[in-house]
């Protein structure tokens, strides 16, 4: 015997989520104000904030001389960033002393550095093998032509007139493609099996990591021509290669290193089992797993291998740094702000190149996570 | 390869050219052939180049007279001082740059690391913003900006920028007052020994109870207040002064207190803050490694909120974080050498700077240079070894 009071025919319409659980209240509540010692570090933040950001905007946009402006104008009293000194040496900021009717040549390579890059970058774009071929052997040899000239009718334009942007990106493009492989084989020996090839590469790595880059670019700006045979010469922005090279490859080897160990014996003894020897073993079972692994710490160096690239401004060459440094103690420009000018200007280049190699690295992740996600 | 040594017992039926162990043996020969010949190749070309330029080897500079001045040193040193003296100096600056750097940028290192984690919307923004700049930007660059654009900036000695606690910054760098203690302190520093010493023996004995008994004893708190009480009393009867002498301004210079100058401020302020920017990330990961599920573990075990932390999640996170931090205050230390850039007299300026231009003796001067960081890093790497094999985790 059944006997229903009441029974719905139709549904209700929905009520708006309570306030306390959605909407910006709710927000506010959960991430800013949870208890009370989050409501006081809210308040010491939001007092931070307050005291920073006016001095901060009135510096470098609200009394700041633009692009354009006098020296006069950044002579005055309480005077924000002088974008003016910026924008009248920007070419020395890329170029250095590199002679300005020849400007064309490194905008050639840059851009040919972007048109061919890219592309490499960009998963989608087709044509990988022939592009990474383009980009890593002819592009290199265009490069170097085009620079230093003295063949095709081209004015010869000699090293110690490069500077600016121009070495700091020389440097880094040939530092980043070059440390890897090396890396990857100074960890493929620090792994082998032969014991003299394993000491071998134990003792580079560790020599190399144990030192900071300062003594190993000091050797090889004064030891490397005392090293080779008399009457032979080292370029001073191939000696700085050399360092930099050297230096960041012992720290790649550590980084594949740790990828390589990461990987499960069944790996390894699945491709044996599959009758690969050893370079076909390596090159498409076990490099292709380990470095997916290690692709933060991969450009971990990378970005550290830029930021170092600053320091060949130590064994005098003429870098990103140099330059600004250099412009700073001129005279023409001479006024309160222009150091701090410069020295936000040359920190802002270096953040967006760094940022942006860590942003393309956390996509790279992303993509590559096949099925390691828990 | 050696993997296969098991199947050569049987009749092998390759070649030998397509034996793997000979194979190796090969090619171990001719890397070590050519190795020694590249070796021996570079010593030779050094040799010649050497005795062209009428250059002599050896370590004998090392007992000859300097003949130059070091602005900053922790003992005695002037022109007639030997070079030996200068390595020392350049090495005690390098460590107390180090030493200094690595105090505050492990506390700024935990304070970020942890400020990032934290539920605060605008605090863990605030700590990604200062950790994704810091990062990102060259030590060097972050040297000279601290140094040529905001300390040589500084206003001069006669106006300079007066801070809480008789601190004054200038030009000329910053300057703090000195304490100053007499022999009555002796005793308060023997106190401080027994206290310390007592602090532990204390906390020994409430483990031994807390096991024996389950009973708990407030270690930390009693701890705290015996020592300080005990400093206090001995302090009072002792009659030891502590007194600090401020730095006064005279009519061109300060006197009293302590001068730190400019490249030291610098250095040591940059060090810091770069170098917590990464330990901050270090901190970060080794928290998040901790899986929840060991907090919520300790919490069915009817754990306290303290306990939880200092029982279950910090040791698990310490393990994940004390490698990575080593290393971090290993870079700070090779990091410190960029003081040669903006004039701090640590090793690299005096030894492989100055003292290199003075004496020509590139190799030796260079050679002992990474033999100190060598020596730095293999200590620590030994150390770490012996840690990590501690505290690693004892599977199965």
């Amino acid at each position: 015997m059944t006997d229903f009071a009441f029974v719905r025919s139709e549904m209700t319409a929905a009520q708006p989520a309570p306030n306390r659980s959605s909407g910006l209240v709710a927000w506010l509540r959960k991430n800013l104000f949870a208890s009370f010692s989050d409501t006081i570090l809210t308040l010491l933040g939001v007092l931070f904030l307050i005291w920073a950001i006016p001095p901060l905007y009135g510096f470098l946009i609200g009394r700041a001389v633009p692009p354009g402006g006098t020296v006069e104008m950044c002579r005055v009293e309480n005077v924000g960033a002088c974008w003016a000194y910026i924008a009248s040496e920007i070419e020395f900021f890329i170029y250095g002393f590199y002679p300005m009717a020849e400007y064309w040549r490194p905008n050639v390579v840059f851009a040919l550095l972007v048109l061919l890059g890219a592309p490499l970058l960009i998963p989608k774009v087709p044509f990988k093998v022939i592009n990474a071929v383009v980009f890593f052997v002819v592009f290199p040899v265009v490069a170097v032509v085009l620079l230093s000239g003295g063949s095709f009718g081209l004015r010869e334009v000699p090293t110690e007139q490069w500077g600016g942007l121009l070495v700091t990106l020389i440097i880094s493009v040939v530092g980043i493609s070059l440390s890897l492989p090396l890396g990857i084989l100074l960890a493929l020996g620090r792994q082998s099996k032969l014991p003299i090839i394993k000491s071998l590469c134990i003792a580079f790595i560790e020599l190399v990591r144990a030192v900071p880059l300062i003594t190993v670019l000091f050797m090889a700006s004064i030891m490397l021509p005392l090293f080779m045979p008399q009457g032979m010469t080292v370029d001073k922005l191939v000696r700085a290669l050399v360092g930099v090279t050297l230096f960041s490859s012992a720290y790649m080897a550590e980084v594949v290193r740790g990828g390589m160990q990461a990987i499960g014996r069944g790996q390894y003894e699945a491709a044996q089992a599959l009758g690969l020897g050893y370079w076909k073993r390596t090159g498409l079972i076990i490099l292709p797993q380990a470095l997916k692994h290690v692709i933060p710490g991969i450009v971990g160096n990378f970005i550290a291998l830029l930021k170092d690239t600053s320091l060949v401004y130590i064994v005098g060459m003429k870098d990103l740094l140099e330059a600004v440094k250099t412009k700073n103690d001129a005279i023409e420009w001479a006024s309160p702000t222009q150091s701090v000018t410069g020295y936000i200007f040359a920190a802002f280049i270096f953040w967006v190149m760094c940022f942006s190699i860590s942003r393309y690295a956390r996509y790279w992740e992303n993509r590559l996570n096949t099925g390691h996600k828990r | 390869m050696a993997s296969l040594d098991g199947a050569r017992n049987e009749a092998p039926r390759t070649s030998l050219l397509n034996d793997p162990v000979i194979r190796g043996i090969v090619y171990q020969i001719v890397v070590g052939v050519l190795v020694v010949g590249f070796i021996v190749w570079i010593v030779n070309n050094t040799a010649i180049n050497l005795a062209a330029q009428n250059k002599t080897t050896g370590f004998d500079f090392l007992w000859k007279t300097s003949g130059f001045d070091i602005s900053f040193s922790l003992f005695p040193f002037d022109r007639t001082s030997f070079y030996w003296q200068a390595f020392l100096v350049g090495l005690t600056n390098t460590i107390l740059v180090a030493v200094i750097g690595i105090f505050f940028a492990t506390l700024l290192g935990f304070t970020i690391g942890i400020a990032r984690l934290s539920s605060n919307y605008l605090i863990s923004r605030l700590a990604t913003i200062y950790v994704e700049t810091i990062r990102n930007i060259p030590l060097l660059l972050q040297l000279f900006f601290w140094y040529f654009a905001v300390l040589k900036a500084m206003p001069a000695v006669k106006d300079s920028i007066a801070l809480p606690l008789d601190t004054f910054i200038n030009q000329r760098g910053l300057f703090v007052p000195k304490p100053l203690i007499d022999e009555g302190f002796t005793f308060v520093w023997i106190a401080l020994i027994v206290a310390l010493v007592g602090w532990f023996l204390l906390g020994r004995w409430a483990k031994a109870r807390l096991e024996r008994t389950g009973k708990r004893f407030p270690v930390f708190l009693a701890g705290l207040f015996g020592s300080a009480l005990l400093i206090a009393v001995v302090w009072l009867i002792s009659g030891a002064h502590l007194t600090f002498e401020p730095p006064v301004l005279n009519r061109f210079n300060f006197k009293g207190g302590v001068e730190l100058p400019p490249e030291f401020v610098a250095l040591a302020f940059g060090l810091s803050i770069y170098t917590a920017s990464f330990i901050a990330e270090t901190v970060r990961g080794g928290i998040q490694a901790v899986s929840h599920g060991q907090t919520e573990a300790a919490q069915a075990l009817g754990l306290k909120e303290g306990d939880r932390l200092r029982l279950v999640v910090i040791p698990q996170a310490m393990r994940v974080i004390i490698p990575p931090l080593t290393s971090q205050y290993l870079n700070l230390t090779k990091n410190s050498s960029l003081g040669a850039a903006i004039g701090y007299p640590e090793l690299v300026n005096v030894f492989t700077g100055t003292t290199l231009n003075q004496t020509g003796r590139a190799i030796e001067v260079i050679a002992l240079t990474m033999l100190v960081y060598l020596t730095l890093s293999l200590t620590t790497s030994a150390i770490m070894n012996w840690y990590n094999a501690r505290v690693a985790l004892v599977e199965r």
